[in-house]
């Protein structure tokens, strides 16, 4: 659609100046220098989103954290002490709050990410600016909530006097992997929410259904070892072993398989929402 | 060639109609019509999804050659494509067809503060809307002193725009618009909103960028303004473009051509009820200069003229005007009648209703006329014809747009303190 003759004159300023030719059905191979162009647009909307999270609530960080520490109180209880599911020698706080932490990223940024493109819908019919800036602006703001989280996790983990080893390096890897599927995850349903109003309907199940369906209350070793392999197309499988892994000490070795698959489903995800969100994207100004 | 900085080779852009009240796909609709399909194995039947989806080209064929300097009015009535053709120039929507060359940076001055975020502070909405509009941060910090010195908020910097009243809100989003300096600016309608001492600013801070230099494109109803502040106009209809001249010989033509609708559109009308014995053929709306138009000025001289079909005894013709909230506002009707009344010797079956002053506030009104005999409805017209008002004075007095504080004015006096 958009192609950019790098010649041209000058303007009256005196700054060279490009012709761009606008026209329908062409491959668009100058979206990924328009998203560096407007990279300043990316950081002022992700900068307002943070602000405005944090004006908003009165009560601001301290709500991410009372969240946070409910429902891990909620889900200790529940399958720590009611279902006595084995914890394999941590505690059972920082087993589930080590998962916590990917699938409160994950419930977050998924949501804010679906619903992104309806919310700044007056910008995107008014202005033009590669569309992909705002589900990944809006997953900037997750990621301020995930480094709040961290800091829970730094505190509990000095509560029960359990310093992590060498593994925690390679958490940055995890996370990256949370990033990825979330934002695969986000792709699809943020450019299907703009098609389809009713599909945050669905976000919110999924989210709902996600937390019991995923091993966040448990370790993931209490599946049958039959199942694993299954219950690793589970994308959020791998994440969350992996952030066991990498934060408890003493955890059992990784499962590798299941890992290689759920990296595999989230890459897939990840590189199908973008298809999808670039064959949409083009729509989204006349739909919403 | 070489200043031509915007051209446009015959450009179209196709948008598919849907038929039906919500506006939006569900996935509900979607996954219950690809059930029934499944269960009853044929295709969707006439009058479903299929069967009311209708193309409509918003534009089609334009071609257009825009100069380094030119400041381009665009008119036409609403639906003609001008706004269409504003969002392919500024990249929101993408042709359906055709091609378009722009050469360096198209901005639109939006609609004042699209973009401003109710709990963030005046300093801080200043950037977000600047990085909306396109200008790089270290040029807004060059220019935050201008603007903030334009908006005349300074004191207010620190508050949210949520607690500022609605004058201080648009001047400080004009004051950032103001300082765009594309090559291109695009200007939509913006000049509508405001009060009058807003508006001129806006229109002396367009006149100063044209003398820049730049180009401008202009879209805009008021007509005097166009020819007032463009060189060249064009003028859009039905998606297409008829007319590419001077500003004063395309608003000449736009003035025909409403004419000329407002002569043919009755009878096709569809909206309509009663019993359609005689029915309305005409409604036409004479302003101060003596030709039809949509545009009057608010105090000037009317005249409005119904034409029947034919002509009855005991014809009668009323009409209603609404204001844009649907409301109506007042009405006429010529089976009521008063001394000062006359009849049309000429025999035409039609009725002409005269003021010497229109009391109607500025602002966009539309009118729905009817025709009946004794007691029966011979034909009723919704949306005969759109009204709109502009600023202008009345009773000696200044009637301004008040949106909110009703759309009647009534002639008066005052008595000040001294």
């Amino acid at each position: 659609m958009i192609r950019t003759a790098a010649a041209a004159t000058t303007t009256m300023k005196g700054t060279p100046q490009r012709e761009r030719i606008i026209e329908a059905g062409h491959h668009d191979s100058e979206y990924l220098p328009d998203l560096w162009r407007y990279r300043e647009l990316f950081y002022f909307l992700a900068w307002r989103d943070i602000l405005v999270r944090y004006k908003q609530t009165a009560i601001g960080v301290a709500w991410a954290l009372i969240k946070a520490l409910v429902t891990l109180l909620v889900l200790t209880v529940i399958f720590g002490k009611v279902a006595q599911l084995p914890s394999g020698g941590v505690p059972y706080p920082l087993l589930v709050f080590a998962a916590m932490l990917p699938w409160q990223f994950f419930a977050g940024a998924l949501s804010d990410c679906s619903n992104s493109l309806v919310a700044n819908g007056e910008l995107i019919a008014k202005i033009y600016f590669p569309r992909l800036i705002v589900p990944g602006s809006a997953m900037i703001v997750s990621l301020v909530d995930f480094a709040i989280s961290c800091g829970v996790l730094a505190l509990l983990l000095a509560w029960y006097g359990f310093a992590p080893d060498w593994r925690i390096l390679t958490l940055p890897l995890f996370t990256l992997l949370a990033a990825a599927l979330t934002f695969g995850a986000g792709l699809w349903f943020a450019a299907l929410t703009v098609q389809y109003r009713d599909f945050r309907f669905v976000v919110g199940f999924i989210v709902q259904l996600g937390l019991y369906i995923s091993p966040v209350g448990f370790s993931s070793s209490v599946i049958p070892q039959e199942w694993r392999l299954l219950y690793s197309l589970n994308p959020l499988v791998g994440v969350m072993d992996g952030f066991r892994w990498a934060v408890l000490r003493g955890m059992p070795d990784l499962y590798l398989p299941g890992l290689a698959l759920s990296t595999a489903v989230t890459l897939t995800l990840l590189a199908s929402g973008f298809w999808y969100f670039r064959r949409t994207e083009r729509r989204f100004a006349d739909v919403i | 060639m070489s200043d031509v900085v915007l051209s446009a080779e015959d450009l179209g852009k196709q948008y598919f109609l849907r038929h039906r009240a919500g506006g939006y796909d569900t996935l509900r609709e979607k996954l219950g019509e690809g059930l029934r399909r499944l269960t009853s194995g044929v295709r969707a039947a006439p009058g479903g999804d299929a069967a009311t989806l209708e193309e409509f080209w918003a534009l089609r064929h334009v071609s257009l050659q825009v100069k380094q300097g030119d400041v381009l009015g665009v008119i036409g009535r609403n639906g003609a494509g001008k706004s269409t053709l504003l969002k392919l120039i500024s990249r929101i929507t993408e042709p359906t067809e055709g091609r378009l060359r722009i050469r360096g940076r198209a901005a639109s001055l939006l609609e004042v503060g699209t973009g401003f975020h109710p709990e963030l502070t005046g300093r801080e909405n200043i950037y977000l809307n600047g990085a909306i509009l396109g200008m790089p941060k270290s040029e807004i910090r060059a220019k935050f002193d201008q603007i903030v010195a334009f908006s005349e908020v300074a004191r207010f910097l620190d508050t949210p725009v949520k607690r500022y009243s609605s004058g201080m809100y648009v001047r400080l989003a004009f004051a950032v618009a103001a300082h765009l300096e594309p090559d291109i600016l695009i200007v939509d309608e913006v000049l509508a909103v405001g009060d009058a001492a807003f508006q001129k600013k806006c229109l002396d801070r367009m006149a100063e960028v044209a003398r820049l230099g730049r180009t401008i494109l202009f879209v805009s109803h008021n007509l005097g303004l166009v020819r007032s502040l463009c060189r060249r106009g064009v003028l859009l209809e039905n998606g297409g473009l008829v007319c590419d001249g001077t500003a004063e010989e395309t608003v000449a033509r736009y003035l025909e051509s409403l004419e000329e609708a407002a002569a043919t559109d009755l009878l096709e009308h569809t909206q309509r009820r009663g019993s359609g014995r005689v029915r309305l053929a005409r409604l036409e709306i004479i302003g101060v200069d003596g030709f039809a138009t949509q545009q009057l000025q608010a105090g000037g001289p009317v005249r409005f003229v119904l034409h029947a079909t034919e002509r009855l005894p005991a014809l009668s013709c009323s009409f209603t005007i609404y204001d844009s909230f649907g409301q109506a506002v007042t009405s006429f009707d010529s089976a009521l009648h008063s001394a000062a009344d006359s009849t049309d010797e000429s025999g035409a079956p039609r009725f002409v209703c005269e003021l010497d002053e229109l009391f109607l506030a500025p602002g966009r009104y539309r009118i729905n006329a009817a025709l009946s005999c004794d007691d029966e409805m011979l034909d009723h017209i919704e949306g005969a014809a759109v009204l709109e008002i502009r600023q202008g004075i009345a009773g000696a007095r200044p009637v301004v747009a008040a949106p909110g504080y009703g759309s009647v004015f009534m002639p008066h006096r005052w008595t000040r303190p001294c």
